[in-house]
């Protein structure tokens, strides 16, 4: 399968004027992104994802955002050079997205039908009748019952999930080439999520969409994810293909991540946590800045930040136990496990080298 | 068991609560048709399920926003609807709290968190002072894993679950006896997560606490509620302790519900079997001998009465393969 690159984030780095400073959300941030893949992007609460994100779309408030460096590259445009006007045409056309907070993205004073039919008549220029029966199809696509009733609704008499459906459906309302999806199911119920995952993958496979996905799902990561990026304050600590971030994690945060999740089989008396709390980005600390929480610190740590280490051709790692002089750590027992069930997928050859939707074998 | 559920106090009861939006109307929606269920005192109470299925209707109409349509809602053996007096409502309003499902929408937007959190105290006369009320807000800060200098912010500057986690701090700032956590947890990481899940325990072993836990996490539900509702189109149609859920799901909606949770493993997710649900299975033409059936102590089904053998040999099965596995 040809893996031509939609879109490349080089070096992004954005701040906000605030109150009490500046405050560093994202400091140096690389990915790209393959036509027709999957990128998940995981981590901290509050580490860059949805500022690295919106930064895409131009959607950061003007007033207090500055982009202090780098390039956003789509087409062959630097989509941080565009003007408001050029923007537009992009936004929710080429590139849609799916917010995390649904109802402050939405038009509380307008109907829900027509908020979806809208991008449908600026961008592909049908007419009003046309766009209405578009608007129609897509409600009932993502699972809005009795589209026709519902459709002259507002925000405010829907449930959470069914708001976040209209975001979706208006996401998808232009066919994008790229989906950013904030969250976009963390309002709904299993069920229903299964049904709008399904519902990318299909968009995924028919129109070859490229997908960003930001969840703290670690379920739903395996289940869409051909690449999984994690990130802590402000920047990418590791990256790799769903199997070597689940399978074969590198990084201390990342073993944290996987260690901190409920199993349904064990019994647990308290969940394991991360400890201490996350740096402050007004004033970043030296070195690695999960340092002061990472039990496997080593010296360095504290004064100098650590390269990304290259572990395969598709998985990197921001950790100095990756150098070679590194001492040998042992990590926690669930990643142990992981790195097991590793062996014995390579070993199986049950594992495709490729990147990519089908070359994965999945269900769709 | 059995028993001891008995002898525990119901710190909230509710009884055939219906509640219609826009009645009459041709947009009427029958939000939630028939929903029963107790929540004991120092327990945590799960409740899952559908989406639009009513949950929130539910958690808003136990903490009296809005009226209801029909049924009666009990808290502490008072009947909420008879809290009139600004006093009563007052001290009702102290006791009980919400933590919204979308932080941002619940919070005032031109408020600093110290004004937000800071505020609650001060409707309720706790902290009159204003230096001890700072100091309040940081420590209160601190307890959700939040940093005290964040004080000074306003919602908008915060991302998405370090404003939950500010929703999180007020709700606990006028030290109530019973929370409602709508979705209080999806918007965090997972490491966040379990730090916040952790301190809602250690506060409910500390200050005997009663939580109503709405969530989609299935994980997170199990691990932190002693028993569970399943909600589907305005019913509840299962409750059961919660392990027992988890070996003994009953009801097909519930199986559906379990078998779509996606597990944080690839390889298991590419194989993974989804159970649909065909949701005619509680349609009712005649309501005579349908409702709640009570399975086993304590594990209840929504059902017409000729199906409770049936649940219950399905039950016994179930348990009897778990053990096997055991
Ligand atoms: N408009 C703003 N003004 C000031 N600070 C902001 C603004 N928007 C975001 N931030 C800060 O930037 C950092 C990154 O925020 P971002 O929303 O990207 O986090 P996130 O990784 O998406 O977290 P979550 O998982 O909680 O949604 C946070 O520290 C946040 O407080
Ligand atoms: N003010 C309102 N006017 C009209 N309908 C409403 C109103 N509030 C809620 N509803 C409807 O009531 C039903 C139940 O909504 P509710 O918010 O309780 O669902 P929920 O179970 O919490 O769902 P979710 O998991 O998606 O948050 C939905 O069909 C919703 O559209
Ligand atoms: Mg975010
Ligand atoms: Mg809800």
């Amino acid at each position: 399968m040809e893996e031509t690159t939609i879109l490349e984030v080089k070096d992004l780095a954005v701040s906000f004027q605030t109150f009490e400073g500046v405050v560093q959300a994202v400091r140096g941030v690389d990915f790209s992104l393959k036509k027709g893949e999957t990128l998940a992007i995981v981590g901290e609460s509050g580490s860059g994802k949805s500022v690295s994100t919106k930064a895409i779309n131009q959607l950061l408030p003007k007033k207090n955002t500055l982009i202090e460096r780098g390039e956003i590259l789509f087409e062959g445009k630097d989509l941080l050079k565009l003007s408001e006007k050029e923007i537009q045409k992009i936004r929710g056309n080429d590139i849609a997205m799916i917010f995390q907070d649904p109802m402050t993205s939405l038009n509380p004073t307008m109907q829900v039908g027509k908020q979806i039919a809208e991008p449908i008549i600026a961008h592909k220029g049908v007419s009003k009748g046309e766009a209405k029966q578009k608007a129609l199809e897509l409600m009932d696509l993502v699972g809005i019952q009795h589209p026709e009733r519902t459709y002259k609704s507002y925000p405010h008499q829907f449930s959470g999930g069914m708001r976040q459906r209209v975001m979706i459906a208006i996401a998808l309302a232009c066919e994008p080439k790229i989906l950013i999806a904030d969250e976009p199911t963390t309002a709904l119920d299993v069920t229903i999520q299964a049904q709008i995952l399904d519902l990318m993958n299909n968009l995924k496979k028919d129109l070859d969409t490229s997908i960003i996905f930001i969840t703290h799902d670690l379920g739903v990561v395996a289940q869409m994810a051909d690449r999984v990026a994690v990130m802590y304050a402000g920047k990418i600590v590791e990256i790799g293909t769903a199997d070597e971030i689940f399978y074969n994690p590198m990084h201390p945060y990342t073993w944290g991540l996987l260690a901190s999740m409920p199993t349904l089989d064990v019994e647990q008396t308290s969940l394991y946590t991360i400890p201490g709390s996350p740096p402050n980005l007004l004033h970043p600390p030296e070195g690695d800045a999960f340092a002061a929480r990472n039990e496997y610190a080593l010296g360095i740590d504290f004064y100098e930040d650590p390269e990304l280490f290259k572990v395969s051709e598709t998985h990197f790692a921001k950790t100095w136990l990756l150098h070679p002089d590194a001492p040998e750590v042992i990590p926690p027992a669930e990643v142990i496990r992981r790195k097991e069930k590793f062996r014995y997928l390579n070993s199986e050859k049950r594992m495709s080298k490729t990147v990519g939707g089908e070359a994965y074998g999945r269900r769709y | 068991m059995a028993e001891d559920i008995e002898e525990r106090k119901r710190i909230v009861e509710i009884k055939e609560y219906k509640q219609y939006f826009n009645e009459g109307k041709k947009s009427e929606v029958r939000a939630v048709k028939d929903v029963s269920f107790s929540i004991y005192e120092g327990e945590t109470f799960g409740l899952v399920g559908e989406s639009g299925s009513g949950k929130s209707t539910t958690g808003r109409a136990i903490i009296k926003l809005g009226d209801i349509t029909g049924g009666q809602i009990l808290y502490k053996g008072q009947d909420i609807n008879s809290i009139k007096r600004r006093k009563d409502l007052l001290k009702f309003r102290k006791s009980m709290q919400m933590i919204f499902q979308d932080p941002y929408a619940s919070l005032n937007p031109r408020l600093t968190v110290k004004e937000i959190i800071g505020g609650a105290l001060k409707v309720h006369g706790m902290e009159t002072n204003s230096a001890e009320r700072t100091k309040k807000v940081h420590e209160l800060l601190e307890s959700v894993g939040l940093n005290k200098q964040f004080a000074n912010r306003y919602p908008k500057e915060f991302s998405g679950g370090q404003c939950q986690r500010v929703g999180i701090a007020r709700a606990l700032a006028v030290e109530p006896d019973f929370i409602i956590a709508d979705e209080a947890i999806s918007a965090l990481d997972v490491s966040i997560q379990a730090q916040v899940i952790n301190l809602l325990k250690e506060l409910k072993e500390k200050n005997n606490l009663t939580y109503l836990f709405i969530a989609h996490d299935l994980s997170m539900v199990k691990y932190i509620s002693d028993r569970i509702g399943v909600m589907n189109r305005g019913r509840i149609l299962e409750v059961s302790n919660a392990d027992e859920l988890y070996i003994a799901p009953l009801h097909p909606y519930t199986e559906s519900l379990l078998s779509a949770i996606p597990t944080p493993d690839p390889e298991a997710e590419r194989h993974r079997v989804r159970t649909e649900y065909d949701p005619g299975y509680h349609h009712y033409d005649n309501h005579n001998g349908v409702g709640l059936h009570e399975i086993a102590p304590e594990h209840f089904i929504y059902c017409h009465e000729d199906e409770v053998p049936l649940y219950r040999k399905k039950r016994q099965r179930l348990l009897k393969k778990a053990k096997q596995y055991a």
